[in-house]
């Protein structure tokens, strides 16, 4: 990556005693969708504070665009737009009004402001509620705003912090090929915290995945799933009719075959652990021994699972030690070193 | 006028479309327009500058009637400054002007301020707001400022309406010196609501409901109007020995202690300030001994030296007003500002 657009390097921001970003080193290069991907308070926002200036690091430094944030946060807010987690706009105002607002401040024309703030509405698909008051409007269409709000600036850089919060599953679509959209038409660069995984799957060229503070990997989806789950990269499952015994002598012959690693069996599931993909060949086992094969599944790891492998304790460690930070703090560094 | 620069706009693009940085107004500026834009369209303004306009009316419909009595008073030194009578005149069925303004300047200060910041943080503006290139503390300064704009409009327009209303009923012209006390009672009641909207302001930032700031700020003024007073007569009451076993000098010296501790109240500045600015003859704040007096003639004091004698209480107004100010910028430069 020659010309990285935003680059973190060692960022460390401590909250007291707890360490909310934990020294994080980020290159990101122009024009890319970059996800940030973690669970609730894993310091995505922090992060993303951070890279506009609006909280100060402990350590480290964050330079956007080629200036620091930390320093010089003005020269970075003239080239990033922001759209937070939870936005808001005045109540009193209409969304066209607090548009204008928006563009004012940042120095555009006064002879202009009307013209673009009503282009940029049109754009998000918000020409027929313009006039309508901020407060009228529904949770996705704040979200629309909020992204002609981050638009109308012309940001070389966008950052969105959970920007799919609340809408409903179609909208979310729309909203994410637009940004998509946008990124590959414009050669903006995206970067777009969430905690959902799909969503995220659907448009980013990257990810990060951030859990406490750290950034654990980075890397597209294939990279991840062929880093994480090393050989074992297909699971095949197959659903007979009746159910099978726990341990079914016939399984012993496939057990034979070198790609395979491992086999489950669970009543009527059995699952079959592989190194290449021999969803044929198990069909076919199945059917010569005579079995009514009700499905077939082949799973593919995307995000779901490797989200799973790497939240999975800590989710069961935050529920069942909420309140010892000391332990909590023992019991982390346990699993890092896992 | 606006007309005008509009033409001019339109001119001007067709001819270098690159002329935008001119035409830009600053952020600041900006943001300050906003909100004297909001104030001006809030209820809440509107309710207060009805009450205050009713008290105002008040207070002139009972000055004006009467306001012969007042001005044929021979013993009455001030008696021939009738604009200023007519702020000070009352028969005592309703206080004067200025008296109102004491307790209702807090206010209108507390409610213009006491959501500046706090309102902003709950709706996530103040994220957004934040993320545009700006200063964080133009935000301050343009909450501030807007408020004080509107106030000082609403003063200084009442304060005109009293003088053009007592040109037209009594017919009297105004002295140049009339004017400018009017002007310096203008220019303190801006001040005094100015104290208590930095005030709110600073405690929008430092609570996080805005009920909560609001209440506080309502809080510290009902403790000043009506708790301080009663406060301070306790605390020198019990320290004072036998009233008529003590000697002239310690009597002083006591009544000035009481005196200035009762003017850490702000509405204490506020009203030693106005009575000297409206009340010509007023010639000492404090007690006076007789050798002080002793061959002053009850009159009416000049300009400049009624402005002398409120310098201190000016400069206390003003010196509260910035403690707040700074105290504000101080918490709210570095805090977080993450719903």
């Amino acid at each position: 990556m020659e010309n990285p657009i935003i680059e973190l390097n060692g960022l460390t921001k401590f909250y007291g005693s707890m360490k909310a970003v934990d020294n994080l080193h980020l290159r990101i290069s122009k024009g890319e969708v970059f996800g940030l991907l973690g669970p609730n308070g894993a310091g995505k926002t922090t992060t993303i504070l951070m890279m506009l200036g609006l909280a100060e690091p402990s350590a480290g430094t964050a330079i956007v665009c080629g200036v620091n944030a930390t320093t010089n946060p003005i020269a970075v807010k003239q080239k990033v737009g922001y759209m937070p987690d939870s936005v808001g706009f005045y109540d009193n105002m209409t969304a066209l009004e607090n548009l204008m607002y928006i563009a004012r401040l940042n120095g555009m024309p006064e002879q202009q402001t009307e013209e673009r703030a009503r282009q940029t509405m049109e754009m998000v698909g918000l020409a027929g509620e313009m006039d309508k008051k901020a407060a009228a409007y529904s949770r996705g269409m704040k979200q629309r705003l909020g992204l002609a709000d981050v638009l109308i600036r012309e940001p070389e850089v966008i950052i969105l912090d959970e920007p799919t919060l609340g809408i409903d599953p179609s909208g979310v679509k729309e909203f994410l090929s637009f940004i998509r959209h946008l990124s590959r038409q414009q050669g903006l660069t995206v970067l777009l915290s969430s905690h959902h995984l799909h969503q995220v799957q659907q448009v980013c060229d990257r990810v990060g995945i951030f859990v406490e503070g750290k950034l654990l990997v980075e890397g597209n989806i294939e990279t991840l799933s062929r880093n994480l789950f090393g050989e074992e990269s297909f699971t095949v499952v197959i659903t007979v009719k009746e159910p099978l015994p726990a341990s079914w002598e016939p399984l012993k012959e496939l057990e034979q075959l070198a790609a395979i690693r491992n086999i489950n069996i669970s009543e009527k599931a059995v699952e079959f652990s592989c190194t290449e993909d021999l969803t044929p060949d198990i069909v076919r086992f199945f059917v010569e021994k005579g079995l009514n094969v009700m499905g077939v599944h082949k799973k593919e790891f995307g995000l779901d699972e490797i989200y799973q492998r790497y939240f999975e304790n800590n989710l069961k460690k935050n529920i069942s030690n909420g309140k010892s930070g000391l332990f909590q703090r023992s019991f982390f560094k346990r699993s890092k070193t896992q | 006028m606006e007309n005008l620069a509009y033409f001019r706009g339109l001119f001007s693009k067709e001819v270098k479309p690159n002329s935008s940085p001119l035409s830009a107004p600053s952020p600041f500026s900006v943001m300050v327009r906003k909100e004297v834009a909001d104030h001006v369209r809030s209820w809440r303004f509107i309710i207060m500058v009805v009450l205050i306009i009713l008290t105002f009316l008040g207070a002139m419909y009972v000055s004006l009637k009467n306001i012969s009595a007042a001005v044929a008073n021979e013993q009455d030194p001030d008696r021939l400054f009738v604009y200023l009578k007519l702020l000070t005149t009352t028969d005592g069925t309703l206080p004067p002007f200025h008296i109102f303004i004491t307790f209702l300047g807090p206010l209108l200060g507390i409610a213009l301020g006491f959501d500046a910041i706090n309102a902003e943080q709950n709706n996530g503006t103040l994220t957004r707001l934040l993320a545009q290139p700006v200063y964080r503390d133009n935000l301050l300064l343009a909450k501030f400022t807007g408020a004080l704009i509107v106030i000082s409009v609403l003063f200084l327009s009442l304060g005109l309406l009293m003088i053009g209303g007592g040109l037209i009923i009594t017919g009297a012209p105004i002295e140049p010196v009339e004017f400018f006390r009017i002007l310096g009672f203008i220019a303190l009641s801006v001040l005094y609501v100015g104290f208590w909207l930095s005030l709110s302001i600073c405690l929008s930032v430092v609570f996080k409901h805005a009920a909560t700031s609001a209440l506080t700020a309502m809080g510290i003024w009902l403790f000043f109007t009506v708790f301080y007073g009663i406060i301070i007569n306790i605390i020198v009451t019990a320290l004072l020995p036998d009233q008529y076993s003590l000697a002239p000098e310690a009597a002083l010296a006591y009544n000035n202690l009481l005196l200035d501790l009762s003017r850490i109240a702000p509405g204490q500045l506020y009203t030693d300030a106005t009575t000297t600015l409206l009340m010509p003859s007023v010639r000492s704040l404090g007690p006076m001994t007789m050798e002080q007096m002793a061959g002053a003639i009850p009159s009416p004091l000049p300009l400049k030296e009624s402005f002398m004698i409120v310098w201190p209480q000016v400069t206390g107004l003003i010196a509260a007003i910035t403690v707040c100010f700074a105290l504000t910028y101080y918490l709210f430069m570095r805090r977080e500002i993450r719903t």
